[in-house]
């Protein structure tokens, strides 16, 4: 048996020299530093899911009917008639919410160890890259079902663009097709979901990957392994703290899936909707322009960054400055690593004031997420008793868009300036385990 | 323990925090009002779900259709033959492969109640199974309505209480010197007790949770052993990671 894998290696390297070469570089002679933790799961995890959606997704084009008339009733017979129909939707429905999960701990994973940071620029933009497509990705999507949340959330999304001044209401009707969301719309948005967005966002990760293979992972202590000492057992050459991608990773990161996929399966056996977070109630009624739910909000994912659209007034005679501003809080993320300015990577050695401007950003990214969420429309009621929702809500929501910008600027002016004191950074990586 | 240990552990803990906040505001969140009964439906009680469809078929396939769901699907999930079902559940002559779709033209509907009578297939899905439980508890005699009923969960809705002979009926107390419903008292007395309508409507309540996702039972049946699978697969998998880096250090 061994022979005929030697046979058939030999032959594919006589006709394409370069391919055991390049297994090589990318897995087992890929040396990635020993002492990555549990925050450098979520790269690979990320795979697994968009893997998953890629093939849940296929399996449920077979099945659904992108049309007006046809969508929601072709879901209830993915959900009743199709062997296995509701596995395959919920696979991909949780897969869809855990992606974002996964992908905002991938990111923040970055931040936190300054994964950033020259010379892994490129890496990080086209991170962000694919965080940007997979937000369009996942708003399509979560429009194909055509519940009464999909158009109302589509219209409410798409009529953003209508804030443009002099273009808007034209751009609106170009991207829907139509006055309101309609066939035309869900008839393109399939056509987005399916095809267009998956390829760009597949060449985008195989360029993310090509990228961090030719600079190297980063590791929580934010060392250098390739500016460090040489030598390993395996190569005189290459870094003494690298170890192969391939066996060592691989088994660590099949763990990490194992693990994730139970979680995963929790969901999707014992609570798909996920108490209405991942599924909607209002989703579960036929899309009609005529009734509006009692509360238009996105998915919960998108929740801070729809909340920023929402606290900032309109002025000028314009409400395109929430637009704006949703926008500019992933454009702030493309541009971190030129905001830090700092040359200590990783949070362990970095000073006091970054730590807690981490920490603020993420109770403002968190905040934010509750306003977007409605949770303070509930939660304030409750514990303030009889107050103006609007102003305290306004109060709090406008408060944590600043500290969320304000972790932006903050970050520039505290290593411009040269206001942190870090602490010396180690010259090999160090163990903890 | 050194000190970036405990850098680590306190942005662990306190993401985990922040996660449990989310996860613990979740169920206000998701069934929206508060004030609703709690149903104590079980999709997962076959009995339950039997009187809950009868029932159904007694007192609401008149006005309201099951679209999604075929009379098969409910003989085979519900542990029921052709003949029971067919004989007991399909009043209006439909195929035992057909879906439940109600005689009522929904032209006329709109006529008489103002509204046509809505599908139940996703009732629960949209709405919560508490949501349903209250509602159907929920029921008065108001004569300022033009149905003559009313319900303190879905004000002026244009239904007439079918299990009116089950519960008896409902008269509202007012608020003092307000026309907002204090509370709700049986007025007259019905064919059950109370503690028997409440768990007939539960049983009701199960039988359309089920009918808004029949994969529910499927879901429950496999998911146990997907499970127990994954955590196998996950401890031979950290079994494999420990014997591998053996000698990283």
């Amino acid at each position: 048996m061994a022979n005929v894998f030697t046979n058939i290696g030999d032959w594919v390297t006589e006709r394409a020299p370069n391919m055991m070469p390049m297994y090589r570089k990318h897995m087992t002679e890929y040396y990635a530093p020993k002492n990555f933790n549990l925050w450098y799961y979520f790269g690979s995890l990320a795979i697994v899911v968009l893997v998953n959606q890629i093939v849940t997704g296929i399996f449920l084009t077979m099945n659904y009917n992108p049309s007006a008339a046809g969508a929601f009733d072709s879901v209830q017979y993915i959900m009743r008639d199709v062997e296995w129909g509701w596995l395959i939707r919920y696979m991909h429905s949780t897969g869809a919410s855990l992606f974002f999960v996964v992908v905002f701990l991938h990111m923040f994973r970055g931040i936190m160890y300054g994964s950033y940071k020259k010379p892994r620029e490129l890496v990080w933009l086209l991170g962000m890259l694919i965080f940007l497509v997979l937000m369009a990705e996942a708003f399509m999507g979560y429009v194909l079902p055509w519940g009464n949340m999909s158009f109302w959330g589509a219209k409410v999304i798409v009529s953003l663009f209508g804030t443009i001044p002099v273009i808007g209401s034209t751009l609106v009707e170009w991207i829907m097709g139509d006055f309101l969301p309609a066939d035309a719309t869900l008839n393109r948005f399939f056509a987005l979901h399916v095809i267009a967005l998956p390829l760009v966002l597949l060449l985008l990760v195989v360029l993310h990957i090509a990228a961090l293979h030719e600079v190297g992972s980063n590791n929580p202590d934010g060392v250098e392994i390739k500016k460090g000492p040489k030598g390993n057992r395996w190569d005189a050459l290459k870094p003494a703290d690298g170890i192969p991608f391939h066996p060592y990773y691989t088994v660590k990161d099949m763990f990490g899936v194992g693990f994730f996929l139970l979680i995963a399966a929790f969901i999707i056996f014992f609570a798909p909707t996920f108490g209405g977070w991942f599924l909607e109630h209002d989703n579960s009624i036929m899309a009609n322009n005529l009734v509006t739910p009692a509360e238009i909000k996105p998915v919960w994912y998108f929740t801070p960054f729809y909340a920023i659209v929402r606290m900032i007034p309109s002025f000028a005679g314009t409400a395109v400055w929430g637009v704006l501003a949703m926008f500019g809080a992933i454009a702030v993320l493309f541009l971190m690593p030129w905001f830090d300015r700092g040359q200590v990577k990783s949070i362990r050695y970095r000073g006091t004031g970054y730590k807690v401007a981490l920490g603020v950003f993420v109770i403002a990214f968190f905040g934010l997420g509750a306003v977007g969420a409605g949770i303070t429309a509930e939660v304030i009621p409750e514990w303030f008793g009889n107050v103006d929702l609007t102003t305290w809500e306004n109060a709090f929501g406008r408060l944590m868009t600043l500290l969320y910008f304000g972790f932006f600027a903050f970050l520039w002016a505290y290593t411009h300036f040269g206001w942190e004191k870090t602490k010396p950074v180690p010259d090999r990586v160090t163990m903890h385990d | 323990m050194t000190k970036r240990q405990i850098t680590m552990k306190h942005f662990l803990s306190s993401a985990a925090l922040a996660l449990g906040l989310l996860v613990g505001t979740m169920p206000a969140h998701a069934e929206g009002e508060s004030g609703l009964l709690k149903s104590g439906s079980d999709v997962r009680d076959q009995a339950s779900l039997q009187r809950g469809a009868r029932l159904f078929f007694n007192y609401c396939v008149g006005c309201h259709s099951l679209k999604y769901v075929r009379y098969s699907r409910i003989a085979e999930d519900l542990g029921l033959s052709e003949q029971e079902v067919m004989q007991n559940l399909n009043f209006t002559g439909a195929r035992f492969d057909d879906p439940v779709i109600s005689h009522m033209p929904a032209e006329s509907a709109g006529k008489w109640f103002g509204k046509a009578p809505p599908d139940l297939s996703l009732e629960v899905s949209a709405k919560s199974a508490d949501w349903v439980y209250t509602y159907l508890n929920s029921f008065y005699l108001d004569p300022h309505s033009p149905i003559g009923w009313n319900n303190t969960a879905l004000p002026n809705a244009a239904m007439p209480f079918p299990l009116w002979e089950l519960q008896g009926t409902q008269a509202a107390v007012m608020k003092p010197g307000t026309d907002e419903v204090e509370k709700l008292e049986l007025a007259k007395p019905g064919k059950l007790t109370p503690a028997q309508f409440q768990q007939a409507t539960r049983d009701l309540t199960s039988f359309l949770e089920y009918t808004s996702e029949p994969a529910a039972l499927q879901r429950h049946h496999y998911g146990i052993w997907v499970l127990l699978f994954l955590a196998f697969f996950t401890l031979l998998a950290y079994m494999l990671k420990k014997e591998y880096w053996k000698d990283v250090h």
